[in-house]
Formats: C-alpha cells, structure tokens, sequence
C-alpha cells in the first residue's frame, strides 16, 4: 500500500499553512527520521520528519503553496517492495479520477499562474515541442504551456511529457516571481545547470573559461550567504586596538607553556570575544521571526580556509575556557577541518563568529552575518602604526576590527558597547586570565 | 614536443578519441592526443574504412559476375594483392587526414603508449618516460577481437585469423570457418564467398547477426545461402587445430559433433577491450568483463578521469565513440548536453545484402511493453530496386500504437546502410506516424520504401 504523507498540524489551533519548501524530491529514498520538507504557518516554521521508509514516489502539493488543509496528503510514500504502478490512480491531472477530487478535505495543487511566466520553450506565442510530445501532452491532458522543455531552446520532448508533474510546472513559476537578481544569485541550480549558457547570455565566450561544477559546500556558500545577504539588515563598527600588550602576554604565555601548547593571538581573540559576549549578553543574541534568542552559552564559530571553500569550526562554551584549552581545540578543529573530518555538530550552529584575515595582511574588513549569529568580528593585521598617547606621537601594533551586526538583534549601541569591552580585554589581556 | 601541461589528454585516437579532440580544441581547451600506433585507430586502419574498401571490390567482382543481366559483357578475374593494396590506400590516406586535422585544430600528438598514475585534478598521463599534465583526462583506448586461447581461439600468425588478419589476405581460401555471426563476422563472411571461398559460418545462437530484428536474421540467412554459404546456428566450436595445411575444427550442433577441415579460420567472436598494462586498477577505475564502468557522461569516478567509445559500455560502434565523446567534453566545458540514447544509435552490417537498424526490435518493443504496430515493404514493390537489379530485401518500421512513436526501423537489401540515418534523425526529432507520412519520399528511389514501410503500419500502403 502507498503511504500518503499528510500535512502535519503544528499546533492544535492550526487549519491550514503554507509547504514552503520540499527538501527531498520524487523517487528519493528516505528512511524515519529524515526531513521531508518545511511547512510554514503566520507563526513558524517546522520541518516534517518521514515516519517510514520507504521512495518518494508523488509529490501531490509542490513548494510555495499557500493554504494547504491540515490532513491533506502532500506526497505519497512507496515501501521499498511496491511498484510505481500502483501509483496510477493518483496521476494528478490525469484522466483516472484523482482522489483529490475524491476526498473533499483535500487541497488540489495550485495550478501554474501565468503560462508565460513558466515555460522556457514559449517564444512569442509559440511553444516549441516534438510532435511526439506534443500528442503525448494532449492525451495526458496536459498543457504545453506549463512544461518546462529540455530540448534544444527549450523544446518540450518526450522526457518532459513523461517526467511532468504539477510540482515541476509550479516550481519555474515560482522562481520567475521573485525579482530577477534574486533569482540569480540564489538559484544555484539554475546556474549549475548550463553555466555555458548562463555565462554566454552574460557576454561571456565559452572556451575562455574552466568550469568546475559546484559541489556541496560551494552549494551551501552560495545559498547561505545569498541569503544572510538578501535578509539580514546589517552594519559595520570600525574600531583600532593596540596589541602590544596582547602580543607581550602571548610571548611570556608560550615561553612557560606546557609542550604541545602554543597559544596564538586568534585564541586570544577567540577568548576575549568569549568573555565580551558573557559581559554584554544582549548582544549574544540570535533573530528568530518568534522573538529573539538570548544564548547562555558563547559558541564562538571561527572561519577556518579549506581546501574549495571555508568552514566554521565551533569552540563551544568558550566563555568557560582558559586560553590554553582553546588553544588546543581550535588547533584540533582547524587541523580537522582542513581534512574535511568534522563532524556536523562541530561546525553547526554557534551564537557568534570570527573571521580573521590579519595573518593575510588585510588591513581591516568586513564580513557578512552568518546566520543564525547576530554578529561576526573580522579581523585586520596588527601592524606599527603612529599613535598619539599623553599628546605625544608614539609608535603602537595597532589591529583594526570590524563588528558587522545584524540590526534585527544588535542595534548601533549595543554593538559599540560590546565592541568596547572587548577592545578592553584585548588592550589590557591580564583581565582575560581573571 | 618540450609542451606537458594541457587541458584535456585524449588516450587514444579512434574515432573517438580524435573527434573529442576537435570538438574539445573547438570548446578552447589546449589538447594532446596520444596514439600508441596510427592515427585513426582500428576504426580507420583495421576495422570500418579498409574492410568497406574491400567489400566494395567484392560488390564490383559480383557485379561483373552478372553483367549479362544487365546486357554487358565482362571477363571477371581478380588480383587479391591489388584489392589488399587499395584498401591499404586508402586507410593511409585517411590516416594522414586525421594527421592534417589533428594540425589544423591545433592538437599536440604524443606517440606511445600511456599510462596513468594518480594525481590532481586529474590522473597524470605517462608516455615513454615523460609526464603529462591535464585538468581532464580522457580514455578512449578501444577494443580489440577477442581471442579464446584454451579453445585454440588465438590467431596462429597463418591460418587463424581475427578480422586484423582477414584484413590483408596472402589468399582466398578455398574453404573457409567463419566463428560468430555478428557485423564483423557476417561482413568478412561476405567478402571472402564473394571470390569464391566455400564460406561457413557457424553461430552459438539460433540466429545469424543476433542484435537484429528476428524476420532480418532470417531474411539475411536466407540470402546468404542462396548465395552459397552454409550457416550452422546452435553450433559451438569445440576445438580449432592447426595443421601442415589447414586447421581441423570440432563443431558441435545440438550435442552432435562434427569434425571438419578448412583452410583458414575467422575470429569474430567479439571484442575485449583495451584496459591492460595504462594503471587503471591501482587507480581505482572499475573495469567489468575489460570494460570501465561510467556514467551517463562518460565519468568514471575518479576525478578528471572519463572514458568513451569501445573501452567502455556497449553499442560498440565508431559513431557512438564519437557522440559520446562530443558529449563528454561538451558536460566539461560546462554546456548542457543531452547524454546518448541507446535506442537512437544506429547499426549497420555491410555484407550482401546490407543490414541497418535502428531502435527496438519488434520483440525488444513488446517485451519493453508496447503495444506496436508494424509495417514491412519489400523490395520488390520498388520500382527503382527493379530497375538496380536489386529486388531482394525489407524495411520493416515499428511504432508505438498507442503514442505514434517510432520505436524502431529495421531494414535489408541494396543501400540500407544510407537509408537508415532518415529513420534516425525521425526518432532524434521525435517525430510520429503523421509527420513520416507527411513528408515527400522522392521518385524513384529507394527511400520511397522508407515511406511505404511507415504507411504500411496503419495500413495504407500504396504501392503493395
């Protein structure tokens, strides 16, 4: 028997909410415990677990519909045993009666707005298909017009026909709602597939270049920094530190640390971030649509190079750990890192994060918010810089940070609040061993 | 050649190999292409070109055989060593062809043998001592006859021969074994009865040229004894031995043995591919049965590492090498193309008379569900193969009955190997019974039989 997969209610008071996002597609294979997709409500979001196993055979009710009944069923669920024939009464569109029609609490899958909108195969007012294609639409009853085609300029072939469900018409549609910049920085499929042409209609000859298909990790770069970018409104504060001290501490620590432990000025920055969230936990603080969160705990997520990308290692509660400590995990994390070993609850999650490039020399600059953090701290080289101390010109390593906030969460005040203590402990580091 | 840092190596140069190369010069990579022999591969040196070179002076000799009917006289005679020289032309003349493209298009030629070792982003290309660097490697090795040892299946450098052998004949045997009934078999087969050796082919199968529609086999057979051949199907070659003047082979049909004496032998058994000896296994790349896995764009799996063409999955055709290389390069240079449909590769048999097919068989298309209509049209309902002197031979279409999808075309007779590409390009556009119907066949020719067979499965043929 088909397993009909039913939008869940996420509170008892919940009638119907929006399937915003499938995160499997048709004829995957899922087992219990895997996210299915994310349903929406004027109040959260809420990701479906599957409850069995089994393939993904049908999705009834694509991404982005709005108003779907709890109950509904919005995917159908083959056991490992049966046969996607069994499906054929539940062909949507089709000529066998769908159940939808039958079952009257159900909500029927938006039909494909504007038919101009979907189809890259239109042309003016001509949809280019195979005539093979074309009379297997009509006996299907489907409209060309809402088939995306894969064939040369987009014309609709065979496979199109005999691929096509509502969920793959709805998707284009979709996208060509939003603005187009948007869709083009945050549909990286849409980019993977055919960078040729992508880059061709950007002016861009093919052959001047190499293309190196985008695996997972750039995937995640692209999508989650697209987004931090599109969401969060956010600003910089700039502000000069004087090392010195910093960098005297830091010699006297290694000449009388313990073999094996070698405390660099980034576990001193780690550490003293650490201690200024513990000072300032306002600003320790993520932005949910609910409210904000306030975390307990500062988790400190370090931007680490890797080989095709980066990633961030998290120092978990490093407001509780002495430099050494830190010292020795970041070393473990990064080296790990590099290898691509870390486990995900080592790199997910976090409540702030730090990305330094001084070791590059970058003089000072800004970073983006990496959600669901409320601020990130970048890091500039600490070089000798003219200072005026006492009315006099005096000679200072000077590093400059830059704080970029998510305004949502850290106002303007706020950020300058934190950012001073932890100007403090780093210009007067004896304070961080307290 | 100081040059070893490139964009993409080509392994080997078939037809394959060589077209990869141009296309990915054309997409403006920087290539080298390594060849351990001649340029152009077996495809242009021992298989496709200097076998058709033969069979064209068997199809002149038979011609002149019966000038007669055709109100001529002539006195058929034949100079073996001529034909093999011709053939040898030619092949050299295409060969230095590849060589002048290979200039055009700006391709580094290595010559030797290649082998791979590890390395990033791609597997590093060895040759002679020297290494080579390339961000994608490409393997288009080939193929060769296979040979059965234990059997006494393995050529004997006198009377056993694989099709390289047959190739250039010091004779025309008088009585000659023919082991395996597919193209390559069946075309050799072919040539050597045409001068007049007394040819048998023996087959495991109950079929003759097995990968064709059942009707073709038949008709094929039936020619092919009319034309004086025998042809033993269910029979296998239990030993082949040589001897002072000829080879003693032990067939068996049925569980009956027979022994029997012939002259020369044929291998055409099918091919093994070409995997040995290059570092393929310490590098990981799956080879099954000598042929490496890949997937639908020629990847193997090991990064910057693909493979095309014989080497790789069947159909083991040169024109199927070449699409799946153009393919290939084109998925690298980050175009979008579509991967290869089996069912639209088409095959064809250059023996008397012609073979040529496309798609399912009739049985393939029921056992894949369908439910088919089918058309034949017989030779000798076209007025243009009376006129030929050529009224033997069938176009046989399939199509889908309910969808209208031309599922498959199978043909035999004068020319079909010409003929076949118009029932290629209808099923590459998708096109259905309507559009072939539509569409204007000239007259008189053969194609007009192409239209016939299309009209025949819904029942309106006209001309029989």
């Amino acid at each position: 028997m088909p397993i009909e997969i039913l939008m869940p209610a996420l509170s008892p008071t919940m009638e119907e909410g929006t399937l915003s996002k499938w995160l499997v597609k048709e004829g995957d294979t899922v087992s219990s415990g895997d996210l299915l997709a994310e349903i929406e409500t004027d109040k959260a979001t809420m990701e479906i677990e599957a409850v069995e196993e089994g393939t993904i055979a049908k999705i009834l009710v694509s991404g982005g519909t709005d108003g779907v009944k709890v109950n509904a069923p919005i995917a159908i669920l083959l056991e490992d045993d049966e046969d996607a024939s069994v499906l054929d009464g539940y062909t949507a569109g089709g000529s066998a009666p769908a159940p939808q029609a039958a079952s009257p609490s159900v909500e029927a899958p938006k039909p494909a707005p504007a038919p101009q909108a979907a189809p890259q195969a239109t042309s003016g007012d001509r949809i280019k298909a195979s005539p093979l294609a074309k009379r297997l639409a009509k006996e299907a009853g489907i409209d060309l017009a809402s088939v995306t085609g894969s064939g040369p300029d987009g014309r609709i072939v065979k496979a199109d026909i005999v691929g096509f469900t509502p969920s793959a018409a709805a998707a284009p549609a979709a996208r060509t709602a939003a603005p187009a910049p948007t869709s083009q920085t945050t549909e990286v499929g849409a980019v993977r597939s055919g960078g040729a042409d992508y880059l061709a209609k950007l002016g861009v000859a093919a052959g001047t270049y190499d293309l190196e298909p985008l695996d997972g990790m750039r995937k995640v770069i692209a999508k989650r920094l697209s987004a931090s970018n599109n969401n969060v409104p956010d600003f910089p504060l700039i502000v000069d530190c004087e090392i010195d001290a910093l960098l005297g501490m830091r010699k006297e620590l290694n000449a009388q640390a313990p073999e094996g432990v070698k405390v660099s000025v980034n576990d001193m920055i780690i550490r003293a971030a650490a201690l200024a969230l513990k000072a300032v936990p306002a600003a320790n603080a993520s932005f949910t649509p609910d409210g904000i969160a306030y975390h307990k705990n500062a988790d400190v997520a370090v931007a680490v190079a890797i080989d095709g990308g980066l990633i961030t290692p998290i120092v978990r509660h490093a407001e509780n750990k002495g430099l050494s400590t830190i010292s020795v995990e970041m070393k473990d994390l990064a080296a790990r890192a590099r290898d691509k070993k870390l486990k995900p609850q080592e790199y997910q999650g976090g409540t702030f994060s730090i990305s330094n490039l001084g070791m590059m020399g970058i003089k000072s600059f800004g970073s983006i918010v990496n959600e669901p953090h409320g601020m990130i701290l970048s890091i500039g080289a600490g070089a000798p810089t003219p200072v005026v101390k006492d009315g006099e010109l005096a000679i200072a390593t000077v590093m400059t940070v830059t704080l970029t906030c998510d305004h949502r969460v850290v106002d303007g005040a706020l950020g300058a609040e934190w950012l001073g203590v932890f100007k403090r402990y780093v210009q007067s580091p004896i304070t961080m061993m307290l | 050649m100081s040059e070893t840092s490139f964009d993409v190596i080509v392994i080997g140069s078939g037809p394959g190999g060589y077209v990869t190369a141009i296309r990915a010069s054309q997409l403006g990579f920087k290539v080298a292409i390594v060849e351990k022999a001649d340029l152009g591969g077996v495809c242009l040196n021992w298989g496709c070109i200097p076998t058709k070179a033969l069979l064209r002076s068997a199809e002149i000799y038979h011609n002149m055989q019966h000038a007669d009917a055709y109100g001529l006289s002539a006195e058929p005679s034949f100079d073996l060593a001529k034909i093999v020289k011709r053939s040898r032309t030619i092949a050299g003349q295409l060969s230095g062809g590849i060589k002048h493209l290979m200039k055009k298009n700006k391709i580094s030629v290595i010559s030797g043998f290649a082998t791979l070792t590890a390395g990033k982003p791609a597997p590093t290309v060895h040759v002679d001592g020297t290494a080579f660097k390339a961000k994608h490697v490409i393997l288009a090795s080939g193929a060769r006859a296979r040979t059965i040892p234990q059997a006494g299946l393995e050529p004997d450098g006198k009377y056993i021969w694989t099709a390289r052998e047959a190739m250039t004949p010091d004779t025309i045997p008088e009585k000659l074994l023919v082991i395996g009934s597919g193209a390559i078999g069946m075309e050799f087969a072919s040539f050597f009865s045409a001068f007049g050796a007394a040819t048998t082919v023996v087959e495991m199968v109950d079929r003759i040229l097995p990968a064709e529609d059942e009707e073709i086999s038949a008709l094929a057979r039936k020619s092919f004894e009319k034309r004086g051949l025998t042809i033993k199907t269910n029979t296998q070659v239990k030993s082949v031995k040589p001897g002072a003047k000829g080879v003693t082979a032990i067939l068996s049909t049925d569980g009956k043995d027979e022994t029997l004496e012939f002259d020369r032998v044929i291998l055409a058994i099918g091919i093994v591919g070409n995997t040995e000896n290059m570092g393929l296994e310490k590098l990981g790349v799956k080879v099954d049965r000598t042929h490496v896995e890949v997937d639908e764009f020629s990847r193997t799996g090991i990064p910057g590492l693909y493979a095309i063409g014989d080497v790789t999955t069947p159909p083991w055709l040169a024109h199927k090498a070449s699409h799946e290389g153009i393919i290939c390069i084109e998925k690298i240079a980050g175009q979008s193309p579509h991967p290869l449909d089996a069912n639209s590769i088409p095959g064809c048999t250059y023996c008397h008379p012609q073979i040529a097919s496309v798609g399912h068989t009739e049985a393939q298309a029921k056992a894949a569900g369908h439910e088919v209509k089918v058309g034949r049209f017989p030779y000798v309902g076209n007025g243009k193969a009376i006129a030929l002197g050529e009224p033997e031979g069938l176009i046989k279409t399939i199509f889908d009955a309910k969808t209208g999808e031309l599922l498959g075309a199978h043909m035999i007779g004068a020319e079909v190997t010409e003929l076949i590409q118009g029932y290629t390009i209808a099923r590459t556009l998708e096109t259905t019974e309507q559009e072939l119907m539509e569409t204007v066949f000239p007259h008189p020719t053969l194609s007009e039989m192409m239209h016939e067979a299309v009209l025949d499965a819904y029942d309106r043929t006209i001309h029989f």
